[in-house]
């Protein structure tokens, strides 16, 4: 096995892509693991201020694995990351898209679907356990995490105005 | 199936530009998530799907790994202009975020000295985290899960969020005993 990170990057998040269900939200803590604990490539710190960059930026979720690409090997690290989180989904969904209509009619892919979604709802709230640990290092960081979470749980503001809530609370603890 | 290809017939093909120009639009508007912007510019602004094709649509995207609007642009674009339209549909998803983020990085690396820069993107960080965590919670309670379903999820989060064990061996171990449990109480 290459030691080098791009060989790295591409191989971690190209698998990190496959299981990553519902995007890739879900596997936050297991990036957390390989890039920060694994790889040492970065601090705890930096990682929860790269997917909060990836957070307040339109578009689908899962970009921070570009960041965390461009943080450890630039251009190349940017480039080689994005491709290998977009390009093994894309080809499934290309697939599946081929198979549209004969998969559309088969009675068991809800009941796949009901199995799956619970998996994925728990890998989330393992992602926001994992990334209030990484950033919440002070009691109002954690202040500001629950009432974030209460706030998503109970209403439906558009989740910006929720960070825009974040950001100035971080503003007035700064 | 038949229907279902003269409600195709009905709907607006676009051209690969239009393809191409929908997505970004999709992409750059969705701050706070796609998910909205994407049904409103493919079934309302566009009229490329009806409501209930999105539906279908998105309901096996869901099921996909990857960002599930991805997923619909790949599927869509395929649909129109085959493997070079679901290339232009991904791409204009993801080219004008992917531009944003790295005006932000660039930003935050210029200013991340300054303590209330600094300051401000931990907080995002700490709502981030809130995000998701209200996001897990808001999913389960809307899915009215049973009681596997429950504990399924519970397993997840326990092994991956507090025992750190390794997600891909946890998602192979517990997957097919949840489909197996889903399967069991199957309609």
């Amino acid at each position: 096995v290459s030691e080098s990170p791009l060989v790295h990057l591409a191989v971690t998040f190209a698998l990190l892509s496959i299981v990553a269900i519902g995007g890739l939200n879900a596997v936050l803590p297991e990036i957390h693991q390989q890039v920060v604990e694994v790889r040492g490539w970065m601090t705890d710190d930096e990682l929860a201020k790269l997917v909060a960059i990836a957070q307040a930026a339109p578009g689908p979720n899962g970009l921070v694995v570009s960041l965390v690409g461009w943080r450890v090997a630039g251009w190349a690290g940017f480039a080689v990351a994005t491709l290998a989180m977009a390009i093994p989904p894309a080809l499934l969904a290309f697939a599946t898209s081929r198979l549209h209509r004969r998969l559309a009619a088969a009675s068991w892919l809800g009941t796949v679907q009901a199995g799956l979604v619970p998996i994925t709802i728990g890998l989330i709230l393992a992602s926001g356990v994992v990334m209030a640990r990484a950033a919440d290092d002070t009691p109002l960081a954690a202040v500001t995490t629950v009432l974030v979470a209460l706030a998503v749980w109970h209403t439906r503001l558009n989740p910006l105005w929720l960070l825009g809530a974040g950001a100035a609370l971080g503003l007035v603890g700064a | 199936v038949n229907a279902d290809l003269s409600a195709a017939e009905a709907d607006v093909r676009p051209t690969r530009l239009g393809l191409f120009l929908g997505f970004l639009k999709i992409g750059l508007c969705g701050f706070g998530g796609v998910g909205p912007w994407a049904h409103r510019v493919i079934v309302e602004e566009r009229g490329w799907v009806d409501d209930r094709e999105y539906a279908r649509l998105l309901g096996l995207c869901q099921m996909l790994p990857g960002p599930n609007v991805g997923n619909v642009a790949v599927c869509l674009g395929d649909r129109f202009h085959g493997a070079v339209g679901a290339t232009l549909a991904l791409t204009g998803l993801m080219v004008g975020p992917l531009g944003v983020l790295l005006a932000f990085i660039g930003l935050y690396d210029r200013f991340a000295q300054v303590p209330a820069v600094d300051g401000a993107v931990g907080g995002v960080a700490a709502a981030a985290a809130g995000l998701f965590i209200g996001t897990a919670l808001k999913l389960a309670g809307r899915l009215r899960p049973t009681r596997v379903a429950v504990l399924v999820g519970l397993l997840a989060f326990v092994a991956v969020g507090l025992l750190r064990w390794p997600l891909v061996a946890v998602v192979v171990g517990l997957a097919p005993l949840s489909i197996a449990a889903a399967w069991r109480i199957r309609p």
